[in-house]
């Protein structure tokens, strides 16, 4: 009889108890974001408690979290992909110029631009994997290739505006859907992308070889993956999802010289933020995608603060290194 | 045995001991080249003009002083994205204090070198103590740095006195002073690495940090101490800069794109990203080709973003050109 | 009772003081003890082995004798003093240094850097690069190897033998009393294990105390006088070497005599046609090779380090493929260019250095045991249908087939121990279906009962028809398993020896002798 009475009790001890171990598992980058949104919805209840304003953020938000998305799938490989920015700058500028101010010329030149992007991964994945130079000087040299290249073509300076139709992806919005109110069509683009890359990363074979490469290539290679033609999809996906990227920031921001300058950073930092190893090996796009908000948030959370442009990036410097030191201690400490 | 043969074994044995990296034979190739290219299609200067060839040396100062101070955090396995933006302060800041007078000098000097100095003890101190990977230390204080800067400039700060134009201007005889400075600091690297126990641990800590660390090498003090020198790398390459454009600007560093281009001349110069072996006189041969590419492109009058797309492929092929060989993956 | 040779050594009447003496030694690990109340003398001049199977505690006690673990309890004496490390290079100072099995050398620094890492000699602030080259030589010379190696070369143009002597002359620049040696013999060749014993002479004779831990019994019995045995992180005896035989040790290790070492070999009858056969292949780093294996037999390639087996184990799997000559798989010809390759046409390749070529250690070991079938399959196959649901099942029964111990298959593969990470790969090669199956080294670093359990594994391997290409540099290992031997030297098959062939004969074709010497060598060693 004490059996009945005792059961209930140690039940909830045990539900206790993994509910804990969950919330320790759990990585630190939903926390920190879920934090920092809270406090964006204390400063301003108007927008960051209604749900406009939640879909505006993610409107803003969206296109560093495709480029996280792919920046992560060649961290998770072991290398880097430091020519994403340039991406974006080239996807903006020489749209600019195609579109030659004609809303009829937007599919082709989005075509043209999705087609730059395959070839621009081919050949960052064809680099290291044929010439052995490390990603990181190859996706440097393609970086100043491409940002070289794209102004080049316009001659150093934006050559049109871009079209209403092409700025629709990263600008308009799906009106009267139901609970949501605005649905940002920049949204709705990161999550296919997202599930696609989710699917792709965690439940094929290609993602788990993504993973065995960057975790030890040795290993990868004898067991019989096929590292090169990984490796070249792998860069291509990054690039492709950058060109993506690059198309919302310029539906959403227009046309702009430096735009892109440094994002090749913050996809990085926003993969770290997520908790993706700098060495290969492990990786969540859900994790990535977060990390990116978090670097929105907190760029929100200061302007919002009304600190000036320049005190937004001393602090996202510091909270980069913050999020990546507590990310690497706590690791550590698990073991 | 003669002084004859005395000497003659001496210079025999210091031959053998001077490797020359495979960097200079591209030097040669790219200067015959572009010196090809120039008679070709452009007046001839690089060939028949010594001050056009002295002016390629002179192009290189900056990159080649700060270059220096990448290559020994390279070669402890760590890397400094934050010496563009230590350039940019270090432009901004001594401008600001000198106000165009000599007798601030001095005090502009001390005040960067501290800055720095700070700035590399913060980047050393983050990797080594918090853990940070140099990657994401490195740019998140160039961060830090670039917003202090941005908060407080946004244009032409200041002046710099006619007597420190010398730093940038003057001459020695017919060489100008910013070469013999280039000089010395490679040197002093050169020294730093190949002939003092900081250099061996070095060595150590960027080839397997914890044989280093088990032989007693107190490796984070090793790592900092070369992060501080190549933070006071830059704020020299700065101080150059500054006295030749005599006035200070914020866009200075990463106009210059100074940090991913001294991590390219060190790459290029034979220092491997791993750590653990390289030197100096690679990165010199590095810098001094991007200078010879710069010449060239400028003789040829070639449209500057063009320049920037060739320096991309440029960057690639010459690293190419020795990791082809190699058997192993790339990451 | 008397002259049991299994009772342990006493103390010799002198009373001469251990170099260095460890008393009531215990550790523990999350989960598991790994030294219980642990005392040991070690004398000067004297060289002990310390043995056991796999997790019995050896490297443990070597790691707190060196300074590299604190021990939970226990004291450590030195010449009669009692002394605690806090950091291995406290113990490196008293004059106690370890050799690991993966040499700490930095191996793009030269030979006198390496030595001197961290001591470095200095003259008015700077480094004297002149006397720590000289210093070098002379440690070099006091090992007697100073002809073998300058000290300007670089640690990476060395042989692994030399590495090995540069970390023992680094010992001697300590003044090093106690040299401890962790696996000494496990990547050296024949030759250059008898080096390395005279040399363990010589420094004997200098009155160092020398200890090494070895899970080759034979080499154990030519080099130690000593023996202790560990079994479970207690200590089980401590023998003198003329007293015993290998099988008693063995007994002590494992508790229960291991009646054959090695399962029978095949019979004519069991083997099968012909499915691999190689005609006068080359590549820039094999020439001529020219082989059959049949279906169900153990072919063992044997020959010295440097001979060329891994180069042809590599060659077959396309990892560094044959570039001319012919190869043939079940009767068809085929070239094999890549890994892949292999695979698809059934290889498997379980290589020497299972650690670093084997193992993806931060992927789970559900992952890892399945890294070959997915590589082969349509890359972009959907681990929903085909990976997890089948995994579910084959997983666990793979783990059950190699017997690995783990309470999870989720846990990333690092958290394993070796043992058990090596039974990960073969299970991983078990799981791709393979009917020719190629093994560098299968043995190495494992202990006793886990080797014998290997070795039948191999042995039912060829039972379901599976041929084996077997590379080892054990002889032992070689004549015990072998249905054929193929012999190596120089990068070329230098012969064919039948099975249960002498090590003598072996040796001698090894080392290019001509068949007739080999031929007399056979006939006078059946007499």
């Amino acid at each position: 009889m004490t059996e009945s009475i005792s059961t209930p009790q140690t039940g909830f001890s045990k539900l206790l108890r993994s509910i804990w171990a969950g919330i320790k598992k759990t990585p630190p980058v939903y926390p920190i974001f879920f934090i920092i949104f809270i406090i964006l919805g204390l400063l301003n209840p108007n927008k960051y408690q209604s749900m406009n304003g939640v879909m505006t953020f993610l409107r803003t938000a969206a296109p560093l979290a495709v480029l996280a998305i792919g920046e992560m799938l060649v961290l998770a490989l072991g290398g880097f992909d430091l020519s994403v920015g340039a991406i974006v700058t080239f996807v903006v500028l020489v749209s600019s110029k195609l579109l030659a101010n004609d809303p009829a010329n937007a599919y082709p030149a989005i075509m043209i631009m999705l087609g730059s992007g395959l070839v621009i991964g081919l050949v960052n994945g064809l680099i290291v994997s044929y010439l052995k130079v490390p990603s990181f000087i190859t996706t440097l040299g393609m970086m100043l290739l491409v940002r070289g290249g794209a102004l080049y073509y316009v001659g150093g300076a934006p050559q049109g505006y871009l079209t209403d139709n092409w700025r629709a992806f990263g600008r308009n919005y799906i009106e009267n859907v139901p609970l949501f109110g605005r649905v940002p069509y920049a949204f709705i683009i990161l999550i296919v992308i997202g599930a696609l890359a989710y699917f792709l990363f965690h439940r094929t074979h290609f993602g788990k070889q993504i993973l065995t490469i960057g975790d030890n290539v040795r290993a990868a290679q004898f067991s019989g993956v096929r590292v090169k033609l990984v490796r070249v999809l792998t860069f291509i996906l990054c690039s492709v999802f950058a060109i993506i990227g690059g198309i919302l920031l310029g539906g959403f921001g227009g046309v702009n010289v430096t735009i892109g300058e440094g994002m090749e950073m913050q996809a990085i930092a926003a993969c770290v933020v997520g908790g993706v190893l700098l060495g290969g090996g492990k990786g969540n796009i859900l994790n990535a995608i977060f990390g990116a908000f978090t670097l929105q948030a907190i760029v929100n959370l200061l302007n919002l603060l009304g600190l000036p442009k320049p005190y937004t990036d001393a602090v996202q410097g510091l909270i980069i290194i913050g999020a990546v030191a507590y990310v690497g201690i706590s690791s550590l400490r698990k073991r | 045995m003669t002084t004859a043969t005395v000497t003659a074994n001496g210079f025999r044995r210091v031959l053998r001991s001077i490797h020359i990296p495979p960097v200079y034979f591209f030097l040669i190739l790219i200067f015959i080249a572009g010196g090809l290219l120039d008679q070709v299609f452009a007046d001839g200067q690089i060939f028949s003009n010594p001050a056009i060839m002295l002016n390629i040396v002179v192009r290189s100062v900056a990159l080649g002083i700060v270059a220096v101070g990448q290559s020994l955090v390279i070669i402890g396995a760590s890397i400094d994205l934050s010496v563009a933006y230590t350039i940019s302060i270090t432009a901004v800041m001594s401008s600001y204090i000198m106000v165009g007078k000599t007798e601030n000098v001095p005090m502009a000097i001390l005040g960067v070198f501290g800055i720095g100095a700070l700035i590399g003890l913060a980047n050393g101190l983050i990797i080594t103590k918090l853990h940070v990977n140099p990657f994401i230390a490195t740019l998140g204080t160039s961060l830090i740095v670039k917003g202090i800067i941005n908060a407080s400039f946004s244009n032409y700060t200041g002046s710099v006195p006619k007597s420190f134009e010398y730093f940038g201007y003057g001459k020695i005889g017919p060489i100008p002073v910013s070469i013999f400075i280039l000089v010395i600091i490679v040197m002093g690297g050169w020294f730093l690495l190949a002939r003092t126990k900081f250099g061996s641990h070095l060595y150590g800590v960027g080839g397997n940090s914890e044989v280093a660390r088990l032989s007693g090498v107190r490796t984070d003090r090793v790592l900092i101490i070369a992060h501080v020198i190549c933070s006071m790398t830059a704020v020299l390459a700065g101080l150059f800069l500054v006295s030749q454009m005599r006035s200070g600007a914020p866009w200075v560093g990463p106009n210059g794109v100074y940090d991913l281009n001294s991590i390219a001349t060190t790459v290029i110069g034979g220092t491997a990203l791993a750590g653990g072996k390289g030197g100096v006189w690679g990165t010199l041969g590095g810098v001094l080709i991007f200078g010879v590419l710069e010449t060239v492109f400028n003789q040829l009058g070639v449209n500057p973003y063009i320049k920037t797309f060739l320096q991309g492929a440029i960057i690639v092929l010459a690293v190419a050109s020795y990791t082809i060989r190699s058997k192993k993956e790339a990451a | 009772m008397e002259n049991d040779p299994l009772e342990p050594v006493s103390k010799s009447p002198q009373e001469i003081l251990p170099t260095i003496e460890v008393q009531h030694i215990s550790k523990r690990f999350p989960g598991v003890m790994a030294l219980d109340d642990v005392s040991l003398q070690f004398f000067p001049g004297e060289v002990h082995a310390v043995v056991g199977e796999n997790g019995a505690g050896k490297s443990t006690l070597m790691k707190i004798m060196s300074g590299a673990y604190i021990p939970d309890s226990g004291d450590i004496y030195l010449g009669g003093e009692k002394v605690t490390f806090n950091h291995p290079q406290a113990a490196q100072l008293k004059g106690i240094s370890i050799i690991y099995q993966e040499f700490n050398l930095l191996p793009e620094r030269t030979v006198a850097h390496n030595i001197f890492l961290g001591r470095e000699p200095s003259r008015f602030g700077t480094m004297d690069i002149r006397q720590m080259n000289k210093k070098a030589r002379d440690v070099l010379k006091e090992i007697g190897v100073e002809k073998m190696i300058s000290p300007s070369a670089l640690a990476s143009s060395l042989s692994v033998a030399e590495q090995q002597l540069v970390e023992i002359a680094k010992a001697i620049s300590f003044k090093a009393k106690v040299l401890i040696m962790d696996e000494p013999t496990a990547a050296l060749t024949y030759t250059e294990v008898g080096l390395l014993d005279d040399l363990i002479g010589r420094l004997k004779q200098k009155g160092m105390s020398v200890i090494f831990i070895s899970h080759r019994l034979r080499e154990v019995f030519d080099i130690a006088e000593k023996i202790t045995v560990l079994k479970d992180g207690k200590f089980v005896k401590t023998v003198s070497k003329k007293d015993v035989a290998p099988a008693d040790v063995v007994y002590l290790m494992v508790g229960r005599t291991l009646d054959h070492y090695f399962p029978p070999l095949g019979k004519p009858e069991d083997f099968g046609e012909v499915v691999l056969k190689i005609k006068d292949a080359s590549n820039t780093l094999l020439q001529g090779i020219q082989f059959e294996l049949r279906k169900g037999e153990v072919l063992g390639i044997a020959g010295l380090q440097g001979s060329g087996r891994t180069e042809l184990a590599q060659a077959l799997f396309g990892v560094m493929p044959f570039k001319s000559g012919s190869m043939e798989l079940h009767g068809k010809a085929i070239a094999i260019r890549n890994p892949f390759k292999a695979i698809r046409n059934k290889m498997g390749f379980v290589t020497e250095d299972r650690k670093s070529e084997g193992i993806a250690p931060r992927q789970p070991i559900r992952d890892n045991m399945l890294l070959t079938v997915r590589a082969i399959q349509n890359l972009f196959g959907v681990l929903l249908k085909d990976g997890i649901r089948k995994s579910r099942k084959l997983v666990p029964m793979l783990g059950k087939q190699v017997d690995i111990k783990t309470d999870s298959y989720d846990r990333e593969a690092q958290y394993l121990s070796g043992g058990n990470q090596q039974k990960v790969v073969l299970a991983k090669w078990l799981a791709s279906d393979a009917d020719v199956f190629i093994f560098d080294e299968p043995t190495r670093g494992i202990d006793v009962e886990s080797k014998a359990g290997i070795h039948d594994m191999i042995r039912e391997l060829t039972k379901r028809g599976i041929a084996v290409l077997m590379i080892s540099s054990e002889l032992p290992e070689i004549i015990g398993m072998s249905d054929r031997i193929l012999v190596m030297a120089d990068h070329k098959v230098a012969g064919e020896l039948p099975a249960k062939s002498s090590e003598n004969e072996i040796m001698l074709m090894a080392t290019g002798h001509s068949n007739a010497v080999i031929q007399n060598a056979a006939s006078s060693g059946k007499e």
